[in-house]
């Protein structure tokens, strides 16, 4: 490996998360150390994953199967499906194993600023799955911002000729939280969605 | 060069992996932009929600810069009304507004205290008063953009009350004698339009549409139509939330 291609594996490196210039040379260095036991396995990964992972043509997520494993699994409770932000989103509420339904990605929400208009969400194949019978209630997971229920009340409106029940994650006080430490807007709506204890 | 102004978030974009650029409406400097870092992290992201009102400290070599900014939070309206369709919609098409048609750097106190009296409204106020008070700041937006409208005497007769239509052409209000015959072809002026502050809380839904429908197509044809840009998706979406309560 010449010099040039060094530099070009750091420069490379150093367009992912977390990495500025500096790490990256230490990345690249450690990865040039250890080229049997971590380079070359890396690259081939790198290489199948990304000949093979695609969006799921059903619910948005990524999967190196189409359908994906979680709309393929028949184990899984179809009148549910929860409707998530982003791939992260999902992932993050896998990890927690109580949600056993279905999920859909949105890819991102309404913004006047990075101006994202309904028809560039995947919105529509939302409406479509809405309307399966099998279907009984659809969860509207996006973010507690603005941006987030702004989206959540515009998917809402849609699905009100669907006859499906719509709910959506609370809003209140985090596992931990102390309420003197709370901004304002999370207490208020704490408070205003209380229940009998 | 360094200030610290009342400002209300009216947008962010992340920069980079951490920082955010925030836009905020300030009270004496403007629609101004700084870059806050750490603004796309879990810590600080709920500063730079829109509809926030914030204590903002502004730093730059040179007053032409970008800048950094450093934020600290007051309150945030937006957390509060976000289980309100109609009143986020209308925090979402107060920000585009000001995004889109406020030149930067260039100070509208009157815009800045219109802004955060509407914003407490909508978030204090039970009852739809709010709705009005929205109409009135598109009209007070338009005469802080240099295209005020002249709805407090007849264009015709000089006479103070019966007002009750508007001309397209002029922006100016007519009585109901006057404007009849061509009613087709003037807009409608609601009573609380018309009669300053005082019957805010008497508006109608239909006059809150019949005052939006003057105000947008005064804010179209002067503002938006010399940016070449239609009215925001968000504002046509608040409005047709409206229609529907009608």
């Amino acid at each position: 490996m010449s010099v040039s291609e060094i530099e070009h594996l750091i420069s490379i490196l150093a367009k992912l998360p977390g990495l500025g210039p500096r790490s990256a040379r230490r990345v690249a260095l450690h990865l040039l150390k250890k080229p049997d036991q971590i380079m070359l396995p890396l690259a081939e990964v790198i290489q199948s994953t990304a000949s093979t992972i695609s969006n799921c043509g059903v619910c948005g997520n990524l999967d190196t199967i189409d359908p994906c494993r979680i709309c393929a699994d028949e184990e899984r409770d179809v009148e549910l499906i929860c409707v998530v932000e982003e791939v992260a989103d999902l992932w993050a509420i896998e990890r927690t194993s109580v949600f056993r339904g279905h999920y859909h990605v949105l890819g991102g929400t309404l913004s006047a600023i990075d101006g994202i208009n309904p028809n560039d969400l995947n919105i529509e194949t939302l409406l479509k799955r809405a309307e399966r019978p099998q279907l009984k209630e659809v969860i509207l997971a996006t973010g507690a911002t603005v941006s987030g229920q702004t989206t959540a009340h515009y998917i809402l409106e849609r699905l009100q000729r669907i006859d499906v029940k719509v709910s959506r994650l609370s809003h209140g006080v985090p596992v931990g939280g102390e309420l003197d430490y709370l901004d304002d807007g999370t207490l208020t709506t704490a408070i205003n969605s209380r229940r009998l204890f | 060069m360094e200030w610290i102004d009342q400002a209300i978030i009216i947008g962010s974009r992340k920069h980079g992996e951490k920082a955010s650029i925030v836009q905020m409406l300030t009270k004496n400097h403007g629609k101004h932009a700084g870059l806050l870092s750490g603004g796309s992290t879990s810590s600080k992201r709920h500063l730079v929600e829109p509809g926030n009102y914030v204590s903002a400290n502004w730093r730059g070599r040179l007053p032409e810069h970008l800048g950094r900014v450093n934020i600290e939070l007051e309150r945030s309206f937006g957390a509060v009304i976000l289980g309100e369709p109609k009143k986020l919609a209308a925090l979402n098409s107060i920000c585009e507004i000001i995004l889109l048609v406020l030149p930067e750097r260039e100070s509208h106190n009157e815009i800045f205290m219109a802004t955060l009296f509407l914003l407490q409204n909508m978030a204090n106020e039970q009852d739809d008063i709010w709705l009005a008070l929205y109409v009135r700041w598109e009209l007070g937006l338009l005469g802080a953009l240099g295209f005020g409208l002249q709805l407090s005497t007849c264009a015709v007769t000089g006479q103070t009350n019966n007002l009750a239509y508007v001309s397209p052409k002029t922006g100016r209000a007519v009585t109901m004698d006057i404007g009849l015959p061509y009613k087709d072809q003037l807009f409608v002026l609601p009573d609380f339009l018309s009669n300053g502050e005082r019957n805010h809380g008497n508006a109608s839904y239909k006059d809150i549409v019949n005052g939006a429908k003057l105000t947008g197509y005064f804010l179209e044809k002067h503002v938006f139509a010399t940016l070449n840009k239609t009215l925001p998706p968000m504002r046509n979406r608040f409005f047709d939330l409206m229609n529907k309560e009608i």
